[in-house]
Parts: structure tokens; sequence; C-alpha cells
């Protein structure tokens, strides 16, 4: 998968959630995430390097692996 | 059904709670208070003779035709215009009333032409039916006096003539235009003998007045003198059968009338209950693609998408597919499948199409064309209400005293929703656009808008956040509801978030550049004025906070108490026919019908036992994800029913790519549309004339679809999907829609009470029917939300990335026209192409003189995506620094220029922000020449060789 289109969405996601406060917006990402994203997808953002994710969204995908 | 007219009662119905008891030729009759005696002789089963009164206008007393006599009125008043009265009694036959019809008719029929036999209303007409009924013998006037038989025949309309030598000036055509399309197109000029229906001005015909074609004149025609050129060429029909349009969201339901196979017209039914007899210029007229010859109707396969078509018997091309398929599959996995289901087809072939794709291919790949216009609605109203669907029926505008139309042209993409909103507008109630584009609604005849915001593109999240702001500081929530029916934690979080200054209109302008005061003044009447009700569209959705906005509209609604009653709630206005129903159908890559996730395990273990498969528990890929992992060399073969994907959806050439990267296409359509210009695989579809099934509209209205005539490419959508499930090995054995439909019911909890039996006896049935509701439910969210209770959502303004600058400094959105529909493909190839033959660039004056430009000059759009070619208009309906175009035909392809940008949550496509650059242009671009080529190449057939 192209890791800059998903990381595009990740950061998307997770600053359109930032107005609930770091701490929801995190698990809220992550959850979106879980349930939108097809395994691959998934896959993809948890292999990246994660270096261009926001800071939300890369708390968030740290989260997917476990 | 044999053919019979529809039944005419004279006057409208009156809904009134008392009613009254009167004699009508020795009979008594009882009506509800207000009937007219007409009304009420014809629900006794009695006939007043009319002209000029039809029951879906009011009652106008010209013709003199349906004169009573009345014991205690003097003289012989008119049936039409004499309300029904407790006690009264009333004769409808009399000497002396037949003398007086009789010389009536003698004074119309001097002035007809003598051509019954002849005429194409024969045995159709009104006012031949009203001769016989008065018994006219003779005409003492002769007819050598002034008349107006030479009077030319107006053939400019594609679907009707209007023959003025025909029409009695009975008005019923001007009255149906005024009050039931609302357009005020048509008029009655001069006076007397020289009274006229006229298009406008006097050099106006049909085809350049303001006409919109919806056909209202001409089922209200009580003549030959406006009718439809189908029915002087065919003749009169000889069945009818009722069944459901395959146009827009809302739904309207037909009569379509045959002779033999043979379609005549179609005439809105006056018993449906999404249109109440009305209809718009697709509906009515632009129904000629199911027989155009562009139709495709025998299977066709090829091993790359270079070489020309070959035709194939049906074994053939479902056994190549089926064993692509099932080889793909075995090499890549069953992730690497998917397929798109049509919005366009039924309910039970929707359903069937995300049954092949889970059960069969056996991934949860499946998505359909609400991915890129109401997924965002999908996904904000179940998170703040607890459902995925509009919370009202059409009916309930009529009970509205504010309505907010946001981000949606009604009278072009829903026109015959769009003539009740009006008609209540037109009853005083008031009306807020938030729109960049000056749409009809904001002025047009007798209808004003209060207020008219028009917001810069992408900034709906900012101007619903200041009109929170508003409602909250200025104490105006209805706290009593909200404490009843919301989170009171989470609304004192979003109440808390909206009162921030830094939301307040008069901050917020220089984003929205609405001036503050109209900001101010449109939430302070949405929130006091009444009964508010909000209607919104793709100007919503297709953002990359389409979501959000879908969400803060919610937050509007139960911030104000306006949800749960007549006259208000929040209202998408859905684009296709079905994309309600193939949302509910779960077409949705993590959703399983019913809008329940496929990680719910009871829910998936209810369609594990049932359909003896092991499901995918993880959501699978959305159509823009599918092309990407094409891209990759993950995704390898797609099935595609009735969608365009190539020419609706975002930047053509990330989609061309996606399709190139694939090895197995397989397009299941009526044409060969530009996605089958990379498919291997053409397997022919049918219309929905030539099916049984359902259609879910825009108000959850589940409606029958009803076969007319046999396919003609052997069989309906569901059956091919079945033959090729079977092909794969799958043991399905539908016999009929209905049974697909009986396994929907059987595994979808808000279905579980819909049933062909059912809508067969009731006509149609809102979802949810269940148990708690077994006849539908009309308005939703009642008594309680379905999540429980609503939900307010902090929604953020977050400024898109597409932006302007030096290289793009204007902002294009696209949306679409009356006449077309979506990507074209139907009413491109109807005579619908009169009033629209081309995508036109809005551009307004100020920026076309800036770059020199004039209108109907040919332009070059440009955006970071591509370019494409196309002509200009220059009109003020467009703010500075705003242009805008519809997607309607691939020789410009407005998504050449659209970007991959979309809304956070579900990828809903930012089709209406994107930053371009408008230039003269002088011929089309590369790419459209070189797609032109590709295209013609594409499409060929190989000619068998003669044996």
């Amino acid at each position: 998968m192209d890791i800059a289109r998903l990381t595009t969405m990740a950061n998307q996601i997770a600053r359109n959630l930032a107005a609930q406060g770091d701490e929801a917006a995190i698990a809220a990402t992550a959850q979106h995430i879980r349930d939108f994203w097809d395994p691959r997808m998934k896959a993809a953002i948890i292999a990246s390097d994660r270096t261009t994710l926001e800071p939300i969204a890369r708390a968030a995908v740290e989260r997917l692996k476990s | 059904m044999a053919y019979e007219p529809q039944a005419d009662f004279g006057t409208p119905e009156v809904l009134s709670e008392t009613s009254v008891t009167l004699t009508i030729d020795g009979r008594a009759v009882t009506v509800p208070a207000g009937t007219s005696v007409m009304r009420a002789a014809a629900v006794s089963g009695g006939s007043i003779p009319k002209l000029c009164a039809t029951d879906n206008v009011a009652a106008f007393g010209s013709c003199r035709m349906c004169l009573v006599e009345v014991d205690g009125m003097r003289g012989t008043p008119a049936s039409c215009t004499t309300p029904a009265a407790e006690g009264m009694v009333v004769r409808t036959q009399t000497p002396r009333l037949e003398k007086l019809r009789r010389g009536v008719m003698e004074l119309y029929i001097s002035d007809h032409p003598l051509d019954c036999l002849t005429c194409s209303a024969n045995n159709d007409c009104e006012l031949q039916d009203t001769a016989a009924q008065v018994g006219l013998r003779d005409v003492c006037f002769g007819y050598d006096g002034a008349n107006h038989l030479a009077m030319p025949v107006d053939s400019s309309n594609p679907y009707f003539d209007f023959d003025p030598s025909k029409c009695i000036a009975c008005s019923r055509c001007v009255r149906a235009c005024d009050e039931v399309q609302g357009t005020l197109a048509l008029t009655i000029d001069g006076r007397g003998f020289a009274s006229k229906v006229s298009a406008g001005q006097a050099s106006d015909d049909f085809l350049s007045s303001e006409c919109v074609s919806c056909g209202a004149c001409v089922q209200a025609c009580p003549t030959a003198t406006l009718q439809e050129k189908a029915v002087k060429e065919i003749g009169k029909p000889e069945r009818a059968v009722i069944t459901t349009c395959a146009y827009c969201g809302v739904g309207c339901t037909f009569r379509a009338e045959m002779r033999g196979q043979q379609l005549v017209r179609m005439v809105p039914w006056k018993d449906g209950k999404a249109n109440h007899g009305h209809s718009c210029v697709k509906g009515r007229f632009a129904w000629g693609y199911a027989q155009h010859k562009d139709r495709i109707t025998r299977p066709m396969i090829r091993e790359t998408i270079d070489q020309p078509w070959r035709e194939v018997s049906w074994d053939e091309a479902l056994s190549f597919t089926a064993g692509r398929l099932n080889a793909i599959k075995v090499q890549y996995g069953a992730r690497a499948l998917g397929g798109i289901t049509s919005s366009r087809c039924t309910n039970e072939e929707t359903f069937l199409v995300q049954k092949l794709v889970r059960a069969g291919f056996g991934s949860n790949n499946v998505d359909t064309c609400a991915r890129v216009c109401h997924s965002p609605t999908g996904y904000g109203l179940k998170t703040t209400f607890g459902t995925s669907a509009g919370t009202q029926d059409f009916d309930s505008v009529m009970d509205a005293d504010v309505i907010l139309v946001i981000g949606a042209n009604p009278t072009d993409a829903h026109p015959v929703f769009a003539s009740r909103m009006k008609r209540r507008l037109r009853q005083g109630a008031k009306l807020i656009v938030i729109d960049p584009r000056r749409i009809d609604l904001v002025r047009s005849p007798h209808i004003e808008a209060a207020h008219h915001l028009a917001l810069q593109p992408g900034t709906n999240v900012a101007v619903l956040t200041a009109m929170a702001y508003v409602i909250v500081t200025e104490g105006l929530a209805d706290e009593v509801f909200i404490g009843e029916r919301c989170d009171a934690d989470e609304y004192a979080d979003w109440a808390r978030f909206v009162a921030d200054p830094r939301h307040s209109p008069e901050v917020l302008e220089v984003v929205t550049r609405v001036p503050a005061a109209d900001l101010r003044a449109a939430a302070r009447l949405y929130a006091t004025g009444g009964n508010a009700a909000i209607y919104y569209g793709l100007g919503v959705t297709e953002h990359s906070q389409g979501s959000s906005t879908v969400m803060a509209i919610a937050n509007l609604a139960m911030a104000t108490g306006n949800i749960g009653r007549r006259g208000v709630g929040v209202n998408p206005l859905r684009g296709q026919n079905n994309v309600q129903g193939a949302c509910d159908m779960g077409s949705f890559p993590h959703e399983l019908s019913g809008y329940r996730h496929i990680s719910d395990t009871a829910t998936r273990s209810l369609f594990e036992q049932d359909w003896g498969v092991t499901l995918d528990a993880e959501p699978g890929l959305r159509i823009p994800n599918m092309l990407d992992a094409a891209l990759d060399g993950s995704f390898r073969a797609l099935y595609v029913q009735g969608e365009d994907i190539l020419q609706s959806d975002p930047n053509t050439h990330h989609v061309a790519a996606g399709l190139k990267a694939m090895e197995l296409v397989i397009v299941h359509d009526l044409f060969l549309n530009e996605t089958a210009n990379y498919a291997h695989v053409f397997l022919p579809g049918s219309t929905f004339l030539e099916k049984d099934g359902t259609f879910t509209n825009a108000e959850r209205r589940i409606q029958l679809v009803r076969k007319v005539m046999e396919p003609a490419n052997g069989y309906a959508d569901w059956e091919v999907t079945q033959e090729l499930a079977k092909a794969m090995g799958l043991g399905w054995n539908y016999t009929h829609p209905r049974e697909i439909m009986d396994e929907v019911a059987r595994l979808t909890p808000s279905f579980a009470g819909v049933s062909f039996e059912r809508l067969e006896q009731q006509g149609s049935l809102q979802w949810p029917v269940n148990e708690a509701h077994p006849d539908g439910s009309p308005i939703m969210h009642v008594d309680g939300f379905v999540r429980g209770k609503g939900r307010f959502v902090v929604t953020d303004y977050v400024p898109t990335d597409e932006k302007t600058g030096p290289r793009y400094p204007l902002l294009l959105t696209t949306g679409r026209i009356l006449s077309q529909y979506n990507v074209g493909a139907q009413t491109r190839r109807t005579e619908n192409t009169v009033w629209h033959e081309e995508d036109l660039l809005e551009i307004h004056p100020t920026d076309a003189e800036n770059r020199g430009l004039n209108d109907g000059d040919w332009v070059r759009l440009a955006s970071r995506t591509g370019e494409t070619t196309l002509r200009a208009h220059v009109t003020d309906r467009v703010a500075p620094g705003v242009v805008y175009t519809t997607f309607h035909h691939p020789a410009t392809q407005a998504n050449v220029v659209t970007t991959e940008f979309s809304d956070w949550a579900t990828n809903c496509p930012e089709y209406k922000v994107t930053a371009v650059q408008v230039m003269a242009s002088n011929g089309p671009t590369d790419w459209q020449e070189s797609y032109a080529s590709w295209s013609e190449k594409s499409r060929r057939i190989a000619v068998e060789p003669a044996e």
C-alpha cells in the first residue's frame, strides 16, 4: 500500500478528532483505524517508520500493535 | 392491469377531523368537512361532468360543466367550488342541468376540431367523454364562426406537443405548473376569445420558455392539446403496471403504460407516497435509454484490454469469469478480490452482490457509490442518532416553518421533492440557503430565501459551528429537549466548545466569508422560527470534513429540539434511486446489512449459519483503497455492477491506473461505459423496466419495482449474479427476488417485517419495520434516539489540504443539472441532451474578464491533478473566485481535475473543493485526445467471420 497515502489518512483522522483532547483522540483514532481499515492497510501503517505521522496519529498507530 | 385512466375525484382531498353527511342524488355520503360537492359525488360513486377540474389542483370554477342543484340554494352552483355541508341535498342530473351543460358543451365543440377518430387522444379524452356524458348530439352554433383551428402546433419540446387548436382554455395546465410543479412557466395570455395558453413571452415556445418539462401540464390536460409524442406515434396504452423510478432518491412511483412489450409513457402515480402524482423530466420522459442502440445485450470477454471484445454465450462468459476469479483467489488469496454494488439496481440485486463478495470471493472488499456521495451521512447520523438514514418522510416538509437547505440544489437534483418544498415556502415557511452558488431556490417565482449564506467552499463546519455559537451563547438551545433526550455530559462538552469566542460569526467571517450579521440572523431564525427542518446534499458530504458537517447538522437539530416530530429533522437528499437501499443491504466493507459491523461476532455468526460459510471478521477495502491496492499488486479482480467509476470517481488518471493494474475487471452494465474500457468481461445488464425487486428512497421508503417487459439481455441482474455465484461453486437457487428479500428480513432486524406480500398490500413501507414498528416508521427518533441518548459530537473546523495559490487561484465545485443524471449514461441516451449537450464551466463575470473570457469560449480547466477543456458560461450564480461544472459527459471528464483529498472518516472524495486555474483554450487537451482514441479502440467488438 502507498504509505504516504495511509499516513495522510491517519493524520487527517487524528486532526479531526484532536478537539476531544489528546488521550480521547488517540483512543478514537486507533479505534477508527481498527473499524474501517483493511488488514493490509493496518499492517502497512504499523510497519512504517511513522516519522511523518503527527503525534496523535503516531500514538494511535502504536496502540494498534497491541 | 388493463388500461384505465387514473381515478380523478375532481378536487383535492381534504384532511379534516370533522365530517359532514349530505345527500347526492338520493344517496347519503359522509366526507371530511371542506370537501367539495364534486369530490363527495365521486367518492359516492357518481360522476359529475367536468372539464376545468382535476384533483391535483385547486378548484377553479370556470367551465360551468359541473353545475348542480342544491336544495335551499339559488341558481346552479359549480360543484367543484361548493363545499359539502351537513344535511345538504344535491341533485346532479335534472332537465335544467342537462340543458345548461349541453349548451356549454356546444360552445366548446363549436371551436374544436371534429377529428376524434384520428385524434391521438381518441378514447382517452375528457372532452370526448364529457360530450358523451351530456348527450351532445348537435352544435347549434355551427362551425363556421371565428375559431382557433388553424393555430400551429408547437413541437419544440422533444417529448410532448402543444396543439392550441384543441385547447379549451380550462387553465388546468397553467394551474398544474403553478400549484403542482411551482415553476409558473405557463399563463393564459389575452382575454375573452383571444385567451390562449402561453409559455411565457409571446416569442417563447415551450422549449425556449422556463418550462422544466416535468409533464404536470400534460397530465392535467383534458384534451389532446398537450400530449406525449410517444402516444401520437404508438397509440393508446393497453395496460398499466405500477413501478418505481430508477433516477434520483425521491423514488417516484409511476404507471408504466404499455402496448404489448412497448412502453408508451410513464405517468406519475397519484397514490405514490413519495411523489403524490408528480414527476420530473427524467422519470416522466427520459426512459428511451432502455431501448437505445448502444445497449449491449450479449456477454463479451477478452484476454487483455487492448484486444477487441468477443461476443460469447452466457455459459462461456460465466465459465471464463468464474475460472479467472477462482484462479486469482487461489494464487493471491481472497482479499485480492472485490466488488462494487450498484445504487441503481434493486435491494435484492445489491444484497446478492455483497453476498457473492463475502461468501463467494471470501473477502469484505465490497463497496458502493455511496462511497463518493453519502457515506458521511451513514457515519455521521449513526454516530449522533444511532442509525444511518434521514429522520423524516417527505410529507413532513409541509409542517416545517423554517427550511434550511445546505449543500443541496433540490430543484435540479430532487425536483419532485423540491416542488413540494416550494409549495410549503409559498405558504409562508421561511428559507435559509447555505451554498456557494445562488441556486434557484434563493430566488424564484413567489419564493425568496430569508438568508442566503454564500460561504467559501470548504467551510461548512465553520459556518455550522458559528451558528451553534449563536444558539448557545444567546440562550436559544432547547434545554428541556436536551435534558430529556441527549447525553448531558456530551452536550456540556459540545456547548463549551462551540461557545468559545474563536467560534463567533465575527471571528469566523474571515474564513467563511459569510457576513456575521447574516449568519447570526439565520441561526436565530433556525432556533426560534418554529418547526425547523434541515435538508442537505452532496455539498455537505463531498468534503474533507463531510462526516463532521453531518454531525454538526445533527448537533444543531438536537440543540434546538428539532428532532422526533413532523416538520423538523435532518434530511439527507440521497442522490441515486437506491443509494439508501444499497447502504442498507450491507454494501460497505465494514458492515453487514442493517449497518452492523463485520467484527461483531454475534451478527457475523447469524450470517455464517444462514449462508453456511465462515466470514472474514476484518473490514474490507473501500473503492479508493481497492485502486491503491491494485497498484501495489495485492488487489487483482473487481466485479462492478451498474457503476462507472472511471467517470464518477475522483482523479481519473488514478482510477484508470488502478483498473489497468488488475488482472480481471468484470463490468455488469447496460452500456460499454468508461470503466468497461479497462474490463475483461462485460455482462449485459437489465433496466428497471425488466426486473422485479425493490428500491429504497431517501425517506427509507421501500417500494416495489415491477417488471413491465422482458429483459433485452435475457436475464435480470440478480439472475446474472446468481449464475456467476453458481459458476463459482455456490449453491444458490433463488427463483424470485421475493426470496432474497425474505433472506434480508430474516437477517436484518430493521427489515424484519418487510416482504413482497406486505409491500403489495401496503404500497410501501419505511424502515425500521419490525415488532416495535409493524407498519414502518415515517418519522424516526420520536420517543428516543435509536442509540439511546442523542450524542453531541465536537466538530472542530479543520481546513482542507487543498489550497488555492498563484498557480491555482480559483475553487472548483461540481454538481448536477436537472436534465442529466450522474455520469449521464442514461440521460445522455435520451432527448434530454436538448437541454444539456455538454458540460459547461460557470465562471463569475469578474473572473472571466480578468482572463479575457467570453460566454461560450473554450477554456482549459487545470488543477494539480489534471486538465480538461470545456466551454465557459459567464454568470453571477457563482461567487468571484469560485467556478462550477457538471460531470455528466465523458468527453469532458470533470474528474480528471478533481483530487483524491477525501472525507477524514469515510474517504468520500472532496469533489466540492478543487483548486484550479482557468484559461482560454483552442482545443481539447492531450489527455482528452488520447482518451478518445483509447476509448474508441477499447470499444471494438470483433466481427465473427461469415460461415
